[in-house]
């Protein structure tokens, strides 16, 4: 049932992948258009995943099933340069030698990461034992020990919360929404590895709100031992052996704490893309207070953007988890495919209320 | 430690110095604490072929009144006021405040009046009515220290001596305090910033020696103004001292070196406040961890005669550091004013070794 | 009066219908930011004073709200204006200047 309708998929990630699978089964053809030479994006950095520790490649095996169909053109190393409305659709310049024409495109761009450097106080880049959450997904990739810089083995380890989320010194006033549960599965993993190391997560508030997260963080008290101190870091030193040495309040006991660990994670906020603030550019294409893609409604029409053929999916809009992720993908492809064959459903109008959440961020 | 990760944070702070004129602003405690400190600026400066007023007229910024709650701000404001008056009258623009909690007080009433204009104008009136005096707002902020740090290198071509240990040809080993109101408050108008400073690593860089990094780096010397004036307060106060003596020892260094008229003070004088009370040192054998104010340091690899930096003032001895470096002085020199007359001995501590 | 070997204890329940909150409204009214505390301690826990005395701006920020002047008084007192805590707090809250109306509130109101 093939329908001689193009979409465009720009970012090959995990909404990107989903998408353009349940686009092609309706008989579109899609341009699948990565910048890195695979597909997969973050994924491919993530060992195990919350709150199952299912190994992340199986997900991407999973997704690459999806894309092996015949209409779905897969073009890796591919840099979106230049688009020109035509007719309905685009005419899309990739790396400013090939030209094609979609009908539609959804725009798939994920996130980047914080850069743990700006919170110039954690002392990332500058202390030799800190680390962040995706720097100790490489190191379990990569199968190596967990070691200090020194080469010993960590008799205790911290992982700091809301490191560049929910922080106006920052910029990002928004909570990641990932972290946290990110950050009870990583103090899990470090204690299956090292059962002797010391495990103690800082945190503000833990936001257990998913199916099954609230079951992972009373794993981690009741058979791991992980021990969570309400405060969050203000600061670390490093002393003489390398060690970093930690202050925090303990708020539920109203006094200072100080505390020496051998290395300290940084559970690092999702921030908006640099690559979609470029393709947001080229389409005209508007961001939200939080810099990350506005959807023409919050309740709604969530895949839907404000130019018209362009549509959103996953984590561009904002910090979503997998499963949300996958779920968005699928809604995206359906929005699509009614906008590519004018079903009825996508003429409804809802009423945009102001963004009475917006506060002022100094 | 890796340096390169504090040098990127160095380049995102950098301040604007002005390159010479200055209205000077003199400390109204430092004279007494540390006596040689500001004419040691006044002579470096000179001798650099800069142009600087010291104006006899000006006054203490109130910033210890401010900050013990006995005046009012607006009365600090206009103070300020009068000070940046007398700048305008001399013609001229950069202003230089040799204290650190001064410099805090002129950023903020900056700050505070960019925000709101209306209180400028306040301010501006009370003024006039005051004393008939109008002021331009400095063109350029900096604090003494700022200054020296900008000169650096100049001071280093011109130095007789470097921080290194003439025996060993190591490095000295410096831990650097900061004042609390140089950066903790307005962090970009601070060379360095707030948490990794550079303002004073810079200098000891520039001039041979090595900086450590101790936990403790960012903890207050104590001073706090309200804090050590009440006598009952000031177990608080030299605690404050003491948990940086604690952090810093185990790194041996061989002297502390300081920006603000409060911490060099209680750094020096609590490490004997602490020794007779519990019978703890800090330095080598027994002794204390020499403390020196930036201009006495800059005076120091200059050559200038120790005993003119009054360097004889302190509580902890810095002849170790000057027969470290091998700097030429006179100990019969040590306790002579400057007509030669002998201006007695200090008691011996009982514990703390001079 | 007798004493039969004990005392009657005192409630030690905060009784929020009794709270004054003159004193916060005053402080929120110069300063509304005051609402934004999340409560988090960086504040305190970079705080040279909270190391040695009994000073929390954390506990200050729920006291006002609370109506315990009489804790907040007492506490209040340690700070020595350095501001760090400003820099640090996650919701940018100009925690000094909350001190500083604090203190003017309280003389203010004579408390
Ligand atoms: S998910 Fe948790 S760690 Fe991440 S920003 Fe939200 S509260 Fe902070
Ligand atoms: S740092 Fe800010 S938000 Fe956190 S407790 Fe202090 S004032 Fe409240
Ligand atoms: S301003 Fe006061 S409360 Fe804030 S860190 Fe400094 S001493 Fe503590």
């Amino acid at each position: 049932m093939d329908t001689n309708k193009t979409v465009a998929v720009i970012g090959g990630g995990i909404a990107g992948m989903e998408a353009a699978t349940f686009l092609s089964a309706r008989g579109i053809t899609v341009y699948l258009i990565e910048k890195e030479d695979k597909l997969g994006g973050h994924l491919l950095d993530w060992e195990r995943l919350f709150p199952t520790m299912r190994n992340g490649s199986e997900v991407v095996k999973f997704l690459m099933d999806g894309v092996k169909a015949d209409n779905i053109k897969i073009m890796l190393s591919s840099k979106l340069t230049a688009a020109e409305k035509s007719g309905k659709g685009y005419n899309l310049r990739i790396n400013e030698n090939v030209d094609l024409f979609a009908d539609a495109v959804l725009v798939t761009t994920g996130y980047d990461l914080f850069d743990a450097t700006k919170k110039e106080e954690y002392g990332y880049g500058i202390y030799d034992n800190v680390i962040t959450s995706a720097d100790l997904e490489k190191i379990f990739m990569s199968g190596k020990a967990l070691q200090t810089k020194q080469g010993n083995v960590p008799k205790k380890i911290g992982l700091v919360h809301c490191v560049g989320s929910r922080d106006e010194k920052a910029g990002n006033v928004y909570c990641s929404k990932v972290c946290c549960v990110t950050g009870v599965k990583q103090a899990i993993e470090i204690k299956q590895k090292m059962p002797y190391t010391e495990v103690f997560n800082f945190y503000m508030d833990l936001r257990m709100y998913g199916m099954h997260f609230e079951a992972l963080y009373k794993k981690a008290q009741a058979d791991f031992g992980i021990q969570f101190i309400r405060g969050r870091l203000s600061e670390a030193s490093e002393d003489q052996n390398g060690g970093i040495i930690l202050k925090v309040e303990d708020t539920l006991m109203g006094k200072p704490l100080k505390l020496t660990v051998d290395i300290l994670v940084l559970l690092i906020g999702l921030i908006p893309a640099k690559g979609s603030k470029e393709v947001g550019e080229l389409f005209g294409l508007k961001n939200g207070v939080n810099g990350f893609y506005k959807t023409t409604d919050q309740h709604t029409l969530t895949n839907s953007s404000n130019v018209d053929g362009v549509f959103f999916a996953g984590a561009c809009t904002s910090p979503k988890t997998i499963t949300n992720t996958i779920t968005d993908a699928r809604a995206a492809a359906s929005t699509v495919a009614a906008y590519l064959f004018n079903y009825r459903s996508l003429e409804r109008k809802i009423e945009q209320n102001e963004d009475f959440w917006l506060y002022n961020t100094k | 430690m890796i340096e390169e990760g504090k040098e990127k944070v160095w380049k995102d702070y950098q301040k604007e110095i002005a390159e010479d004129n200055y209205f000077y602003a003199r400390s109204c405690i430092r004279q007494n604490f540390f006596p040689g400190s500001e004419v040691a600026f006044l002579r470096i400066l000179k001798e650099l072929g800069k142009n600087l007023f010291d104006d006899p007229r000006h006054t203490t910024c109130t910033g210890i009144a401010y900050h013990s709650d006995i005046v009012p701000f607006d009365t600090t404001m206009t103070v300020v006021a009068r000070h940046f008056a007398l700048m305008t009258e001399a013609g001229l623009k950069n202003f230089v405040p040799s204290c650190i909690t001064s410099f805090g007080i002129y950023t903020e009433v900056l700050e505070l009046w960019r925000h709101h204009p209306e209180i400028e104008q306040k301010i501006k009136e009370n003024l006039l009515k005051a004393t008939g005096r109008t002021f331009e707002k400095p063109e350029n902020l900096a604090h003494s220290s700022d200054i020296i740090y900008k000169f650096r290198n100049e001071i280093a071509n011109k130095s007789k001596y470097r921080l290194v240990n003439k025996e060993t040809g190591k490095p000295l080993r410096v831990v650097e305090h900061i004042g609390c109101h140089y950066s903790k408050m307005f962090p970009e108008k601070g060379v360095g910033g707030a948490e990794y400073p550079l303002v004073l690593t810079g200098m000891v860089q520039a001039w041979g020696g090595e900086v450590i990094d101790y936990p403790e780096r960012r903890q207050c010397c104590g001073f706090g103004f309200r804090q050590y004036i009440v006598q009952a307060n000031r177990g608080y106060s030299v605690a404050c001292s003491k948990k940086k003596f604690e952090s810093m020892a185990p790194y041996k260094p061989d002297l502390i070196l300081t920006n603000c008229p409060g911490c060099p003070y209680f750094l020096d004088r609590w490490q004997y406040v602490v020794s007779e009370m519990e019978g703890v040192t800090y330095g080598e054998n027994n002794g204390g961890i020499p403390v020196f104010t930036y201009e006495e340091l800059a005076g120091m690899v200059l050559g200038y005669n120790p005993w003119d930096l009054g360097l004889q003032l302190h509580q902890v001895p810095v002849e170790p550091v000057l027969d470290k470096i091998g700097v030429q002085y006179k100990k019969e020199d040590k306790y002579k004013g400057v007509n030669g007359k002998d201006l007695g001995r200090p008691e011996s501590p009982s514990c703390l070794k001079i | 009066m007798k004493t039969f070997g004990y005392t009657i204890q005192n409630d030690r329940q905060i009784d929020f219908d009794a709270a004054d909150k003159k004193l916060y409204r005053y402080v929120a009214e110069k300063e509304p930011d005051i609402n934004l505390c999340i409560f988090c301690g960086t504040c305190t826990a970079t705080c040279s004073a909270a190391e040695f005395k009994n000073m929390s701006f954390r506990k200050i920020s729920l006291f006002l709200r609370r109506g315990l002047t009489e804790n907040l008084k007492r506490e209040i007192e340690s700070c020595m204006f350095c501001g760090k805590c400003t820099l640090v707090c996650p919701r940018g809250i100009n925690t000094r200047n909350i001190i500083f109306n604090i203190r003017k509130g309280i003389e203010e109101y004579e408390f």
